[in-house]
């Protein structure tokens, strides 16, 4: 009886945590990881608004971000094809700009995206780097296509920051791949 | 008379008049290179392979056939008599089947008895696994190895006993110990760490892993694309891969963390046991094949001429859409001799003698003074498609800086010390893809630097003024270069060609690739000069420049077309 008392009085003073240990585990794994980007707060709200994350180990997290990315990229480009559509509003070089970001847009969610998740696919994760990597130059070679103000600098700062945080996660994904 | 004058000069208002004339030269690709290594198009990443068999070379390599991105890879193959102009042939290896579905990756060819070459390679398998697979020639008798064959046995190495399926790839030539077993590297990545797990087979076929890896680095993650062969002591040949002389190092080679690392040891065949002088990121040490732009490279030995011969695949520093617009991307090096320098404690690269053939309207200076904040332009040569070599003297060298190179980052220091901010002794060196009105420039320099009793000399490359575009990495890179200035010259070597620079110093103990992509200096538009914004007056001991004919680089199919007479 002495015995069960103590373990009941015991158990009563264990930290909550300790029961819950899946769900806090891992936003101390999202906010260890979101730490290490250069965009914590993007990093932080993309992970947490996903259900996905919620068990996800590094490698969840990265693809997590990475269909940020692309669900984002995709966005902006249906931006960019109506604002292209308002053909009789635009002068010649905001359509040019528009139109160079098209092709850029598409080589995000065609090209970057696509050898991104064929690098999770087949575990050649350099090539995921260097596809979020990429992504964040070509929305930032978008942003600067235009000679004045752009239509997209705050959706383009998003895709940007976006693939940067997912290059820094597939970063610290293949250093640390067992050990998270 | 009159008439055919006016139609000339109409002739002439229509090419110039417009602009036409401009345009053309734009739409040709004034990125590609003229004599290194690339396909006609698409994508390409490691060179896979390289040998030397029955007086050909032989160079595969990782290759997409369908886009200028990385995917569906295939081995590409192609052949070549003097490792400067290539025959295009038909792909070597194509991802058809189960256990290379995804992908058929790198590896590397082994000489089995009878001077059989083998290929050992990873493919990227139906259920995603990197597995280890045999492929051998379909007809020896074919000098040219045109067609191959995979193992009925494949795969031979799979992921099993605690091997993670995503980490376990590229291996490496084989050797043979003086048991007769072969033995070959895998690269790995054990619990965050980087792995070169060793194998050993009688036949070729079974396998069986060593306990204990060759050697692994606690201070890297995954080694990609091993390489591990003997150099001579006397560092005049190069050396068999399976040759037990006495008188040799061992050389562990891994890519990681976007450059080619190596340490140096002794190898004991009966054992397999390595032991390292320095080891990866020890005590500061990092020696690497190059400073700059250069990953997944492979050595082999060319029995012909005795040499160690490094590729090195070198990726583009531009965009994916710059990619697709140009229709390819990724180069290969120019192949590298490799020898280990006379103090036994680092590599000497050096490019290949055969490159020099393609040397072409020598334009030579000697002891010519570069007065401090002076620049002077090497004209008669094609500034975008060139080879310089330029020895510096100094005699100034009591007035260096002081530095303590300890726990200085060599490249930290290029970047915050550009060539625009003035020392002492340097920086000097050479302007490359500069535009006539220097806004453009792709600067390769050196500084001196006082260190107790020694000299700490710099070298760098700072590809960030290399073009007014924007939407491209223009990165800086740099090296300490073991070089005494008291007692020798500084040398420098760069090949020139029209979007990259291979820059060797001091007779090849530092070398940085890098990539750059101008704007205003490309093709006849390409200017070079040598310069010195240093306080200190420097002396060129000597220059030699030249222009580079073209390689012929051609598709096998080309030459298939009939002659017309």
């Amino acid at each position: 009886m002495k015995s069960l008392m103590l373990m009941f009085v015991f158990l009563m003073f264990l930290p909550v945590n300790a029961f819950r240990p899946t769900l806090l585990g891992n936003l101390n794994l999202i906010e260890r990881t979101c730490r290490q980007t250069p965009f914590y707060d993007i990093c932080i709200w993309s992970l947490k608004s996903s259900p996905e994350s919620r068990n996800a180990n590094l490698k969840k997290l990265a693809q997590i971000m990475v269909d940020s990315l692309k669900t984002r990229a995709t966005e902006t480009l249906y931006l960019i094809e109506e604002l292209l559509h308002d053909g009789l509003a635009l002068d010649p070089a905001m359509k040019k700009a528009l139109t160079s970001c098209i092709e850029r847009y598409n080589v995000i969610i065609k090209g970057d995206v696509h050898e991104i998740n064929e690098a999770f696919k087949t575990g050649n994760y350099k090539f995921a780097e260097k596809g979020s990597n990429d992504a964040a130059m070509e929305a930032n070679s978008c942003e600067i296509e235009f000679p004045a103000k752009s239509p997209l600098t705050d959706m383009n700062k998003v895709v940007h920051d976006v693939s940067v945080v997912a290059a820094s996660i597939v970063k610290i994904m293949q250093t640390k791949f067992s050990v998270m | 008379m009159k008439i055919y004058v006016v139609f000339v000069i109409c002739f002439f208002f229509l090419l110039f008049g417009n602009g036409r004339v401009q345009s053309l030269s734009m739409e040709q690709q004034p990125y590609r290179t003229a004599y290194h290594f690339q396909p006609p198009k698409n994508w390409m990443n490691d060179p896979n392979g390289p040998m030397y068999y029955k007086g050909v070379y032989h160079l595969f390599y990782q290759y997409n056939p369908y886009a200028a991105v990385w995917g569906n890879i295939t081995w590409a193959h192609s052949i070549s008599y003097d490792l400067v102009n290539w025959i295009h042939h038909d792909n070597a290896l194509s991802p058809d089947d189960p256990f290379d579905i995804n992908g058929c990756w790198s590896g590397s060819t082994t000489f089995l008895s009878g001077e059989k070459p083998v290929i050992l390679y990873t493919g990227s398998d139906i259920m995603n696994r990197q597995v280890q697979n045999l492929a051998e020639p379909k007809n020896l008798s074919d000098p040219l190895l045109r067609e191959w064959v995979k193992s009925s046995h494949n795969p031979l190495m799979t992921p099993v006993d605690g091997i993670d399926p995503k980490f376990f790839r590229d291996p490496t030539t084989a050797w043979q110990g003086p048991d007769g077993l072969w033995r070959v590297l895998v690269g790995n990545q054990m619990d965050g760490h980087g792995w070169g797990l060793l194998y050993r087979s009688r036949d070729f076929v079974t396998w069986t892993r060593s306990k204990e890896p060759l050697h692994s680095s606690t201070r890297t993650g995954m080694w990609e694309c091993p390489d591990f062969y003997p150099v001579s002591i006397d560092g005049k040949d190069g050396v068999d891969t399976s040759s037990l002389d006495e008188s040799t190092k061992h050389v562990l080679k891994a890519s990681f963390n976007d450059s080619d690392h190596y340490v140096l040891g002794n190898y004991m065949p009966v054992t397999d046991n390595f032991s390292v002088d320095t080891d990866f990121l020890e005590n500061g040490s990092d020696l690497r094949y190059d400073y700059g732009k250069f990953y997944a490279s492979k050595t082999f030995f060319d029995i012909d001429k005795k040499r160690r011969i490094l590729w090195g695949w070198i990726q583009e520093s531009d965009s994916t859409t710059d990619g697709i617009e140009k229709g390819w991307s990724g180069l290969q090096s120019i192949p590298r001799s490799i020898l280990l320098s006379r103090t036994g404690k680092q590599l000497i690269q050096w490019p290949v003698e055969e490159i020099e053939k393609q040397r072409t309207g020598n334009v030579s200076f000697e002891n010519k003074e570069l007065k401090g904040g002076s620049v002077f332009e090497v004209s008669g040569i094609t500034a975008s498609q060139a080879d310089v070599e330029v020895s510096f003297d100094l005699s100034n060298l009591k007035e260096a800086e002081l530095m303590d190179p300890s726990s200085v980052d060599p490249q930290l220091l290029c970047s915050q010390k550009t060539a625009s901010v003035r020392g002492n002794v340097g920086p000097f060196g050479i302007l490359a893809f500069a535009s006539k009105d220097l806004t453009e420039q792709t600067v390769i320099f050196f500084r001196v630097f006082r260190s107790n009793d020694q000299y700490v000399v710099l070298m760098c490359s700072d590809q960030s003024g290399s073009s007014l575009r924007e939407g491209l990495k223009k990165e800086t890179y740099g090296a300490f270069i073991d070089v005494d200035p008291l007692h020798e010259k500084i040398s420098l070597r760069s090949l020139i060609d029209h979007s990259i620079v291979e820059s060797f110093g001091g007779e090849g103990k530092a070398c940085i690739t890098a990539r750059v992509y101008p704007k205003l200096a490309i093709d006849n538009q390409t200017h070079l000069y040598a310069f010195n914004n240093g306080t200190f007056d420097v002396n060129i001991s000597t220059l030699n420049a030249w222009s580079m004919k073209k390689a012929e680089i051609v598709s096998s199919t080309k030459r298939r077309k009939p002659h017309h007479y």
